[in-house]
């Protein structure tokens, strides 16, 4: 790695929205080279060595917290994970309560989850050190954007120009709605894909183009991430069956001849398959890049947690 | 031994009669006793020089939650009624939703009881369906005739069709006025702003505001078959706004008001997730906010409220979903209201119509207006001077204001009820 080290102009990594291209070139830069540290049997580093980084997930994730909990230990700080059912908040502690609390221990680096659009950017007010938003109810999921930018442009050398069809269920997507920001801040061309009760209002102010015909959104695009349904926040009526949206809205090889010959498949997981994404497809080593995805989501994280703590570590 | 005070070298306005002249007031006892250029005094009058204030009659706050009894850590009824006297409020109409909720006479006059030594007049606006539960009709009728003939829900909408169409044929019989909340309770559900771009981008719920208006004219509808006095406590967006004109036109019975917040503010007052900008219903777009003054200029809208909402601090420093809807308003709703006079938008006799003789006339008050016999409520204020809204300074103990720190032109330095000095800026 290079000797000049910039530091990042941001305290906290909370959304996408408010970021330069600038920005994002530097963490996508520095997790490219993170990517070939991963590869090494040595993988550890003392970088964040000293500092404290606490996972504070008050939502279930698996993947996000071990992939954060990977990149903080292979750059060697101390990670606590620390659990919080969103019912155990309700009896008593606020998350103001949580966030001066945690404060008084004197963490480096929080990385949190919540399941309420604003509650991250809540919580960063109280405390002192970093925070990373890792997905705040349909608001945003800044490192998910981060780590499928990466993964784009290591296969296709770019993003800007590069046509992009977001699928599925965007109203309950924070993952989408960061992927919207980033790609049109970096110059890509971002369409959206769904029935119209899975497209949220106004959707085309943010910079997309919306279709509700599947094979027609896929036409001439080079990316296709699909999103997983998610049937636990719909309560009724937004489709008439799995078995209506998978053949309307399922990526199958039918709909994906539609797009490029050479159309790369992103999905953030985790897969319902036979729901949103085709078995054979979702496995298809030449097609989808959802393996990959998960590579470079640790890379992606390494970079975030070494550029937000590089003012506290000293370096320039 | 009368109690005589002559006002003078005050500018008064009297929405009702158009009045606007520099002049003296002479209130008697509680009674408005004369007003003029000049006004001939008792040798026993005690004279006050207004310096050129407005002198107006003081205000009728048609929206007002003070949650007492039930829940009085949010505020008291005394210092409600004094944050209302320093806001220029007169008559606050306290909204029923209090425990035990207000919906038959004896908790009437338990409210009555309760404010009797506070300093403004606080009218109960008593339940239209017993327990605010949309399933039976309180007793209009006699709480009609005990002189309390408005009726509200408060905050929820009357779900079932047939029940309200039943309570529109009812309250006719007894000239009672049904005041709505509008918000289809479906579309609203889990909502916690205007739905549009910005709650996409914000990853909120929102509330179309289809969800007010469909109410607005399943009830027009409804009202075909009665001739019941109907008011729709706050208007928000433009499509109302059209079936209310047509309703207006069509001859129907038909009121409508909107809160300060609707007036001032848009939602993208709320960017950042600020808690103290969610109210219910929610701040709409700007192509709203503009069609609600431009309805209230041309008479469209006729009321406005403060929907004045204490809400406990730490309810609101949670997440936006989580948080409580709900501002004050009481100390906001004249000073705010003077925006839209200051900037061209409307007349100052027609803006002081939507808190003086407006909600006066609907309500069947005697205040509400300069005239003699008329109750001696009065407000004055200074029209022009700029000062910040601090809500730190507020009387309200909660201070969930969503105003603070926002520069304002005009300030009330002096409120009487029935003839009695209640407030006096103190600079």
């Amino acid at each position: 790695m290079s000797t000049f080290q910039p530091s990042f102009p941001h305290q906290h990594l909370l959304g996408i929205e408010g970021l330069k291209e600038a920005d994002i070139s530097q963490i996508i830069d520095l997790a490219d080279k993170y990517v070939d540290q991963n590869r090494q049997t040595n993988k550890k580093k003392d970088l964040l060595e000293g500092l404290t980084q606490i996972n504070l997930f008050f939502e279930n994730s698996t993947r996000t917290r071990m992939s954060f909990e990977l990149a903080g230990k292979r750059l060697g700080a101390d990670v606590i994970n620390m659990s919080m059912s969103t019912s155990s908040i309700k009896k008593g502690e606020t998350l103001i309560d949580t966030a001066s609390t945690l404060n008084a221990m004197r963490p480096d680096l929080l990385v949190v989850r919540h399941g309420s659009a604003g509650a991250v950017k809540l919580l960063s007010r109280k405390v002192d050190c970093a925070v990373i938003n890792a997905g705040d109810g349909k608001h945003e999921h800044p490192t998910q954007a981060l780590l499928d930018a990466l993964t784009i442009r290591r296969r296709k050398g770019r993003l800007a120009r590069l046509t992009v069809a977001i699928c599925g269920d965007v109203l309950h997507s924070r993952v989408a709605r960061s992927n919207i920001h980033l790609l049109n801040i970096m110059g890509a061309r971002v369409r959206l894909i769904g029935p119209p009760t899975l497209i949220p209002t106004g959707a085309e102010k943010l910079g997309t183009e919306v279709f509700h015909c599947m094979e027609e959104g896929l036409k001439g695009c080079d990316i296709i991430m699909m999103l997983r349904l998610q049937t636990e926040r719909m309560h009724g009526g937004y489709f008439p069956s799995i078995s209506e949206y998978f053949s309307l809205y399922g990526l199958d090889y039918e709909k994906l001849a539609h797009a490029k010959d050479d159309a790369l498949i992103l999905h953030p997981g985790p897969m319902n398959r036979g729901v949103e994404i085709d078995a054979k497809v979702a496995d298809d080593l030449t097609r989808s890049a959802i393996q990959e995805q998960v590579e470079m989501g640790v890379a992606v994280r390494m970079a975030c947690l070494d550029l937000l703590t590089r003012e506290r570590r000293g370096v320039n | 031994m009368n109690e005589v005070t002559l006002y003078t070298n005050a500018r008064l306005l009297d929405p009702e009669s158009g009045l606007d002249i520099k002049g003296e007031l002479l209130t008697i006892n509680t009674e408005i006793a004369a007003l003029g250029i000049k006004v001939e005094a008792p040798k026993n009058a005690k004279i006050i020089d207004l310096k050129g204030n407005c002198l107006c009659p003081g205000l009728i706050d048609m929206r007002v939650f003070i949650g007492i009894p039930g829940e009085d850590y949010k505020d008291t009824i005394k210092n409600t009624g004094e944050a209302a006297a320093a806001g220029g409020v007169t008559t606050v109409c306290v909204q029923p939703n209090s425990d035990p909720i207000i919906d038959s006479i004896p908790h009437i006059e338990y409210l009555a009881i309760r404010a009797k030594n506070s300093l403004v007049n606080f009218i109960a606006m008593p339940a239209v369906t017993k327990q605010l539960e949309g399933k039976e009709i309180s007793e209009i009728g006699l709480m009609s005739k005990a002189g309390h003939n408005f009726f509200t829900d408060c905050s929820s909408t009357i779900e079932n069709a047939a029940l309200m169409s039943r309570i529109f044929k009812y309250a006719s019989a007894f000239d009672a006025l049904i005041i709505t909340h509008l918000a289809e309770p479906n579309l609203s559900k889990n909502g916690c702003m205007n739905a549009g771009d910005l709650a996409t981008r914000l990853g909120l719920p929102g509330i179309p505001t289809a969800a007010e208006t469909i109410v607005l004219e399943r009830d027009m509808r409804l009202l075909k078959s009665s001739n019941c006095r109907y008011h729709a406590s706050q208007i928000t967006c433009a499509d109302s706004i059209k079936v209310l004109k047509n309703a207006k036109r069509d001859g129907y019975n038909v009121t409508a008001g909107v809160a300060v917040p609707h007036i001032s503010l848009n939602e993208y007052a709320i960017e950042d997730y600020r808690t103290f900008t969610k109210i219910s219903p929610p701040l709409r777009s700007e192509d709203d906010r503009v069609a609600v003054i431009e309805a209230l200029k041309d008479g469209t809208i006729d009321v406005i409220v403060s929907g004045h909402d204490p809400e406990d601090p730490e309810t609101k420093r949670v997440p936006f979903e989580q948080a409580e809807s709900g501002v004050i308003g009481l100390e906001t709703l004249l000073n705010i209201c003077l925006e839209i006079y200051h900037n061209d938008s409307i007349d100052l006799l027609s803006i002081l119509a939507k808190m003086t003789s407006n909600p006066a006339k609907i309500m069947g008050l005697k205040s509400g207006r300069l005239k003699i016999g008329a109750p001696a409520d009065l407000c004055v204020f200074d029209l022009n001077v700029p000062y910040r809204i601090e809500a730190e300074k507020m009387i309200s103990i909660t201070k969930n204001t969503c105003f603070d720190g926002r520069p304002v032109q005009g300030r009330v330095v002096k409120t009487v009820v029935g003839g009695e000095s209640v407030y006096e800026y103190a600079g």
